[in-house]
């Protein structure tokens, strides 16, 4: 098997643009709605900005029977209703040029014949290209599809390099997705396998590390020693639309805390990298999840709360509870709001709790990390109408607003020393000129190139569901774990505020 | 919305302590509003002329400094005129941010170039880095703002000579970091030129290239000339002086083992900087890139004579990309400019 590029090309410094090898990426689901509204989109995004290598083909999988053209009418719309900029006609009929379409159920051998006829005939024009599998479908044709490309010998080429992409979720539980990576690892290896977790190829997420890392003054204050306790939010205010069929059997825990927040989790706290290689990151985040012991069932009973929205009033508009959402069954157990206490037991975070909350329908849509430092040792400003020295907070929002604002104490102006808390802010949108990509442009490159600094190792998903799987089998398993419920708009339910006690969360 | 004040025969201070209370109000009426808080840039400009360079920094889109200060030179002038606003670009959508800009307009005479660090200085934000551009010639207005900027802003095509561009260049990196429009138009060429040879069965003919060809508008040999260092000072070409020959601008340079043909060929075309470029083999490969609708043309021509063709996607960002990519690399760093700079100088001169 070729290797991966290394970054010995004497012409490659001070480029912004890294090079991206020439690939053939064959998407298979490439009629769903994550191709459709963000797979497409972003290799347009791509292309316009001339990243996308000069010999790139576009396969479309899916089990629709549809023509090249049709498939083209599909990428076209999808473009145009959502890409980040305007598509230059020129340069969208370049890319729309590029892409062919082959429809097959994914369990039919044959039609990975014809995929792998279409790949070859693709080589012809200049030699082997590299390969790249996306399986954007749902999560139960992951085994299937990778089965399937290594009947077809898809999945290995001695002269080039081919990769896999796997979208989220590597499994529904402990046992699955072990069951998932036991067929992966079957057909690919480890340095051949990209699970996206979209949240790592956001901007935002990225600049935690650069913000622990790039900056001394934060080190010394960053540890069980200065830090009160963490909470990590991921609120939605929109309850689940038309996702009923996934999220009624995903749920909140599923959706949002096995992945997304347990990766901000790590970010916060991982111990620094000897280098940005992407396995020296990977080790130290794995390093964080197997250090977060896999809660008892009594544990699970005191450090969690799950809760469903009910009717509500969401910005002015009254909302249906979860039950009488289209496709719910009334019976449903389902949770929509998940709370978690969580420890990580290592010297630097030996007793400082970790806080995670996510849940639909909330008052407001915010993705932050909230760091509360531990109260001064001693109060000298009591002053009559002082609000008083209150502990420092540090909040890196992911978004809305993305940045990083540190609370201060700060004196009121005026003849006695009152003090109240200012903020001081750092905003994207104010220093930076450019616009953030997509995070899918970022991570479908860095797939083609072969980094997978941003992308997730199998022991990191095995250590997610570690913590995740208890919790989900408590919930499940123990008739009388409350399920509570929580009005749509409000900031989810009073258990929630009982398990942070005797502190309080931050305000949505 | 945006708030505008303008006083004649005014000063620095008077300026600072208008924007300053202009802040201060747009704050009580809107509580959203953020001041940018990324680059200070300094723009001098015929007065005759100024509406030219606002328009092309006005289609800069997102990549706009976050204070503009155009100092517009007005022959004869005595007195200083001013006008100043502030704003945001979009009306903030709710429970978003809104970004503002702020522009400072000077209306000076030539008399007030020799101090106009003293002008420039109470109006720029402290803390922020500053560039400098003067399009219009005043060369002695960069200058005397070289200890107040840390970047320069210009355009190797604006000199009426490639060997005055280049020391004029060359002279500027001495104490600011040097942004050259006629370098980033290269950029798509340089990063394409880098992916041809990227692959570990590709990167061993980098040792083995034996001739260049790039063919520029005839007012661009300063781009030509700096890709030609570029590759040059990358790949440790030692290199020969320029001479014409034939309608032709030829170098050679050596390596260790060989010589390299270079070749600057002027052709007709509209936009300004490169139009193609050949990289030959001592083997007989030869790969090609020419501008072409939508992207670049990529070829690839064999010993055998067989050749592939391919189209590098991408959008054309136009001189206001240019423009725009100018602002952005202001805060960027790029290390190879300098070594480029220096092997183009070494050919001419």
């Amino acid at each position: 098997m070729a290797t991966t590029t290394l970054p010995e090309n004497p012409l490659i410094a001070g480029l912004e643009r890294l090079p991206v090898p020439a690939t053939t990426l064959t998407i298979f689901g490439a009629t769903g709605d994550l191709a459709r509204r963000k797979l497409l989109p972003a290799l347009y995004n791509l292309a316009h900005e001339g990243a996308l290598p000069e010999r790139f083909n576009l396969i479309g999988v899916s089990r629709r029977d549809q023509s090249d053209d049709d498939f083209r009418t599909f990428a076209r719309d999808a473009i145009t209703s959502f890409s980040r900029r305007e598509p230059d006609a020129t340069v969208l009929e370049g890319l729309l040029g590029r892409m062919s379409y082959i429809g097959f159920s994914f369990d039919d051998a044959e039609g990975y014949g014809r995929l792998r006829a279409a790949i070859e005939t693709l080589d012809g024009d200049g030699g082997k290209l590299n390969r790249a599998f996306y399986m954007s479908t749902a999560p139960e044709f992951f085994p299937v599809i990778t089965k399937a490309l290594k009947a077809a010998e898809l999945n290995y080429d001695p002269d080039v390099d081919v990769r896999a992409i796997i979208e989220k979720p590597f499994g529904t539980d402990l046992e699955s997705a072990r069951d998932l990576q036991a067929v992966v690892s079957s057909t690919f290896r480890e340095r051949q396998v990209f699970r996206i977790d979209h949240y790592l190829g956001k901007e935002t997420v990225q600049n935690v590390l650069a913000f622990r890392f790039a900056n001394f003054m934060f080190e010394p204050v960053w540890n069980r020693n200065y830090i009160d306790h963490i909470e990590i939010t991921a609120a939605e205010d929109l309850g689940i639309g038309s996702r009923a069929g996934y999220y009624d059997h995903a749920g909140a825990l599923r959706d949002l805390v096995q992945n997304h927040m347990l990766q901000l989790l790590t970010l916060v706290c991982m111990e620094p990298p000897g280098s940005f290689e992407a396995n020296k990151v990977r080790d130290e985040k794995v390093k964080v999840l197997q250090a977060i012991t896999p809660p008892t069932p009594e544990e699970v009973r005191r450090n969690t709360v799950r809760a469903q929205y009910t009717a509500g009033v969401e910005a002015g508009e009254d909302v249906v509870g979860y039950l009488e959402e289209d496709g719910v069954p009334e019976d449903s157990r389902t949770e929509t709001y998940a709370a978690l206490k969580l420890e990580v037991h290592n010297w630097r975070w030996a007793g400082v709790p970790i806080f995670l909350r996510t849940g639909k329908h909330l008052a407001r849509k915010v993705t932050e990390i909230a760091i509360q430092l531990k109260p001064v040792p001693h109060l000298a400003f009591q002053s009559q109408g002082s609000v008083g020295v209150q502990p420092n907070q540090l909040i890196l929002t992911v978004q809305p607003n993305e940045g990083v604002s540190l609370s201060l104490g700060a004196k009121i102006p005026g003849s006695s020393m009152r003090i109240r808390p200012v903020n001081m802010e750092f905003l994207y949108g104010s220093a930076f000129m450019s616009e953030s990509p997509e995070a899918y442009e970022r991570l479908i490159l860095d797939a083609m190139r072969g980094d997978a600094t941003l992308f997730t190792r199998n022991d990191e998903v095995d250590a997610q569901w570690s913590i995740i799987d208890p919790i989900l089998k408590t919930w499940h398993d123990v008739d009388d774990m409350p399920l509570h419920t929580y009005k749509s708009g409000s900031a989810g339910p009073a258990a929630a505020d009982e398990l942070i006690a005797p502190r309080r969360w931050r305000g949505l | 919305m945006d708030d505008v004040w303008r006083e004649q025969d005014t000063t620095p201070t008077r300026i600072e302590s208008a924007l300053r209370k202009m802040f201060v109000s747009r704050f009580k009426e809107e509580r959203a509003y953020v001041p940018a808080r990324v680059l200070n840039m300094v723009v001098i400009v015929d007065a005759d002329f100024r509406g030219e360079i606002e328009n092309r920094l006005r289609r800069v889109g997102r990549y706009h400094p976050s204070r503009l200060i155009i100092c517009a030179v007005e022959p004869g002038r005595t007195k200083l005129d001013a006008w100043a606003q502030i704003g945001t670009e979009d009306a903030p959508k709710a429970g978003t941010i809104a970004v503002g800009r702020e522009r400072v307009e000077l209306l000076m005479g030539e008399k007030h170039i020799a101090k106009l660090e003293t002008i420039v200085d109470p109006l720029v934000i402290s803390d922020l880095a500053t560039m400098v551009w003067s399009p219009h010639g005043y060369p002695e207005a960069i200058d005397v703002l070289r200890r107040l900027a840390q970047i320069a802003l210009i355009d190797s095509l604006d000199e009426p000579d490639v060997e005055s561009a280049l020391e004029r260049a060359t002279d500027l990196t001495g104490d600011t970091y040097v942004v050259d429009l006629a370098w980033l138009r290269s950029t798509p060429w340089r990063e394409r030129v880098a992916a041809t040879f990227d692959s570990p069965q590709r990167r061993p003919d980098l040792r083995a290239i034996s001739g260049l060809t790039i063919r520029h508008r005839e007012d661009s040999l300063a781009s030509a000339l700096l890709y030609t260092g570029w590759l040059g000072s990358r790949l440790d070409w030692k290199p020969g002086a320029l001479h014409h020959a034939r309608g032709q601008w030829v170098v050679h340079s050596t390596t260790r083992r060989h010589d390299i043909k270079i070749t600057l060929d002027p052709v007709e075309q509209n936009a300004p900087g490169l139009a193609g470029i050949t990289i030959e083999l001592a083997s007989g490969v030869a790969m090609s890139l020419d501008r072409s609708p939508g992207g670049l043309r990529a070829a690839r021509r064999e010993r055998d004579g067989t050749e592939h063709a391919w189209t590098v996607m991408g959008a054309s960002r136009g001189e206001a990309g240019i423009l725009g990519e100018g602002v952005r690399q202001a805060l960027l760093r790029d290390p190879t400019y300098r070594p480029a700079l220096a092997q183009a100088r070494q050919m001419v001169t």
